[in-house]
């Protein structure tokens, strides 16, 4: 029998849960890893198998340095610290992270390892973009900076590297200026996908932040109808404290998890959804976490799809198959799973970091409930969107085959060399590498 | 690795060439999986199994050497398929002999290799696998029990006996692995009509290989303990279990 006692851990999804030990990385002895060696995590956000490592080692990040430079907005922050206390550091200050996710409990290690993408892709890229250097623990058991200049293909291959280049430790990010903590939005519902799609081009110009909330419970001319909202920060603020920031701490949905999602409440929420918004809204003041962050206010949501967990699957496909959304979501609406979030945006230009999602192209990202149909359905559905030119999200991912990464990753052999050279015998690695052969 | 509908890469199967697992096989197959290891001990007939799997070309299909009663190399063929296919996510212990109790009794030497392959060869290998899976972190036994061995009738008294041990240990063997990420599934199957019961008269509620790897394949992904099949099984023995013997002896052995 072992002695070492392992934890049970599992992506937030909920979907594939193993046993692994943990140890923060203060405590982390490389000598004594073992065979399956080691992945960082963070708040655990990653949908699929991407911080979790069966029967090996799971590293905590620890340290709490926010090191602001208040004139260039320039911030040294540990890899452990999340966005939300992030945020509360630097708004007051008049400062704001460049890439926001749909969750602020992301860390920036995390945030650098899947190179998270936000509602202004568009304009600004994803994280990565915004990197100055990496500080990072490196299977040799050497503590490096690495920059864009000093080692290129190491720190391409880090942003969006899954962790599995290193632990990442301490990051320099660039920080951008902000007036206020309050956003102004506009809001467009649209009665069909073609309409939301045109919206959100038309939008793109003059916004910061697009995105759209689809309906994919509705078959025939309506299915892909949505909601698009659109906004940039606020200039001048109401209120008191222009740049107060102060999220509601989240009501918390209590265990053990009941599936509150079938197709019946799914369908539901969404006509109400639907209807709630208005028709045609601008200039509506809203705070930045109602703004980027609305699933945050209630804590554990991922609960209320009970004890099977669900899959969020998210593709990109280039901007002339956006026949592949179109049937992405009428296959949805025909099968009539459990479904209420479908999420659509346009990427702008892609990176060369090899393991970075975003590409030029639409995104669609849709929440299901993890059954063995849902898991047919999407595999038809991804080999359109493979051989449209697409990808998938590694971050969100637990269901995709290995040939689905080679495919969509043309740079994959080029992240497989950095691992080569940096970790030859993969002292980094998880089950996300290790069912997809990364 | 499992997938998150619960699909699996690897599996495999020791009693490669028996029937309810190559139906089981056809039901826990999904695109996610890339190998199968069937581990027998006639190579030929895990050939001709293998090739009676109908799966994509994305699957390899593996015969392996497998003997039940040849202990000593159970723990060499766990670790060489270890090391062919990396992690098993699915073990299925399929390995077994009916016998005739009326030969065992002329014989009483012969029920020697009839309980090596029921219970010694089965144990050994399990607990090799259950050492893989713990270091591991995550995976799956699958354990053909039988009702026989619910409650032993003087008809199948050794055979019962093996598959009541065998139930009996598989089930303590997952009390200790459910900490570690392990699952176990024991499938209790009634009279199942196939090559191993050919000629024998069929009992009530008897089945087919293809309902039981059915009711083993869905068992697995929802992660149960113990599966009856058919499901009627287990209000008929949780009934039979409590007779008084006379009356038990009278119903199963007139």
């Amino acid at each position: 029998m072992s002695v070492v006692s392992t934890h049970r851990v599992s992506g937030w999804g909920n979907t594939t849960p193993v046993r692994a030990r943990l140890v923060d990385d203060a405590e982390l002895d490389l000598s004594s890893l073992g065979l399956r060696g080691a992945i960082p995590r963070g708040l655990g956000r990653a949908y699929g198998d991407a911080a979790q490592n069966s029967g090996g080692t799971v590293v905590r990040a620890t340290g709490e340095t926010i090191d602001l430079d208040a004139a260039t907005g320039l911030v040294r922050v540990s890899a452990a610290v999340s966005i939300d206390e992030l945020l509360c550091h630097v708004i007051p200050v008049g400062w704001f992270v460049p890439v926001s996710a749909g969750t602020r409990f992301v860390t920036i290690g995390g945030a650098i390892a899947a190179d998270i993408h936000g509602k202004n892709h568009h304009r600004d890229g994803s994280f990565g973009d915004w990197v100055r250097s990496v500080r990072m623990l490196l299977a040799s058991g050497d503590d490096v900076v690495v920059t864009p200049q000093s080692d290129p293909e190491l720190f391409a291959a880090t942003c969006g590297g899954m962790g599995l280049t290193g632990l990442i430790r301490e990051a320099t990010v660039q920080l951008i200026p902000v007036s206020s903590s309050q956003m102004v939005v506009s809001t467009r519902r649209c009665n069909d996908l073609d309409a939301v799609m045109s919206t959100m081009v038309d939008a793109e110009d003059t916004n910061r932040y697009t995105v759209a909330w689809v309906d994919a419970t509705v078959r025939g001319a309506s299915c892909g109808r949505g909601i698009v909202t659109f906004g940039d920060h606020a200039d001048e603020a109401s209120g008191a404290d222009p740049a107060a920031y102060r999220p509601r701490s989240p009501v918390r949905i209590p265990g053990p998890a009941v599936p509150l999602v079938n197709s019946v409440t799914g369908r539901m929420f969404s006509e109400m959804w639907y209807r709630r918004a208005p028709r045609s809204r601008d200039g509506e003041t809203m705070s930045i976490s109602g703004y980027f962050h609305p699933l945050d206010g209630v804590d554990r949501w991922n609960r209320v799809w009970g004890r099977r967990g669900f899959v969020q699957h998210q593709f990109v496909v280039p901007l002339d198959a956006d026949d592949v959304v179109r049937d992405a979501l009428a296959t949805v609406a025909a099968s009539r799973p459990a479904n209420f979030l479908n999420v659509l945006k346009r990427f702008g230009p892609g990176s060369d970091r090899p393991l970075s999602f975003p590409m030029p192209g639409w995104t669609l990202t849709m929440d299901l409930p993890a059954t063995a149909e849902v898991a047919s359905m999407l595999r038809r559905l991804d080999e359109r969107v493979l051989a449209a030119g697409g990808r998938h999200y590694l971050a969100k991912d637990a269901l995709v085959p290995p040939a689905a990464v080679s495919a969509g990753y043309p740079d994959l052999e080029r992240f497989r060399s950095v691992r080569d050279r940096v970790d030859p015998n993969r002292v980094w690695c998880s089950d996300l590498s290790r069912r997809l052969g990364l | 690795m499992r997938d998150a509908s619960g699909g699996v890469q690897n599996i495999v199967v020791f009693g490669g060439t028996s029937e309810i697992a190559v139906a089981t096989l056809a039901h826990l197959i999904t695109p996610s999986t890339t190998t199968v290891v069937l581990a027998c001990r006639d190579v030929a007939a895990g050939q001709a199994a293998a090739e009676s799997l109908d799966v994509a070309d994305t699957v390899e299909v593996v015969v392996e050497h497998w003997d039940a009663t040849a202990h000593d190399s159970h723990q060499g063929v766990v670790d060489a398929i270890v090391a062919r296919v990396g992690d098993i996510d699915i073990v299925i212990m399929a390995a077994g002999v009916l016998g005739n109790q009326d030969t065992l009794e002329a014989d009483p030497a012969s029920a020697v290799s009839m309980i090596d392959a029921n219970i010694t060869g089965p144990v050994v290998t399990l607990l090799a696998c259950a050492r893989q899976m713990r270091a591991q972190g995550h995976g799956h036994l699958v354990v053909l029990s039988s009702v026989a061995g619910v409650r032993v009738r003087r008809a199948a008294a050794v055979y019962g006996a093996t598959k009541s041990a065998l139930d009996q240990f598989a089930l303590a063997l997952a009390d200790g692995l459910s900490t570690d990420g392990v699952d176990v599934t024991v499938v209790r199957p009634g009279f199942v009509h196939g090559r191993m019961t050919a000629g024998l008269p069929p009992a009530p509620f008897a089945t087919t290989p293809d309902a039981v790897g059915a009711a083993t394949a869905a068992a697995v992904r929802r992660g149960r303990r113990v599966v009856w099949v058919p499901s009627a099984l287990r209000a008929v023995f949780a009934v039979l279990s409590l007779l008084p013997r006379p009356l038990f002896r009278a119903i199963v052995d007139r």
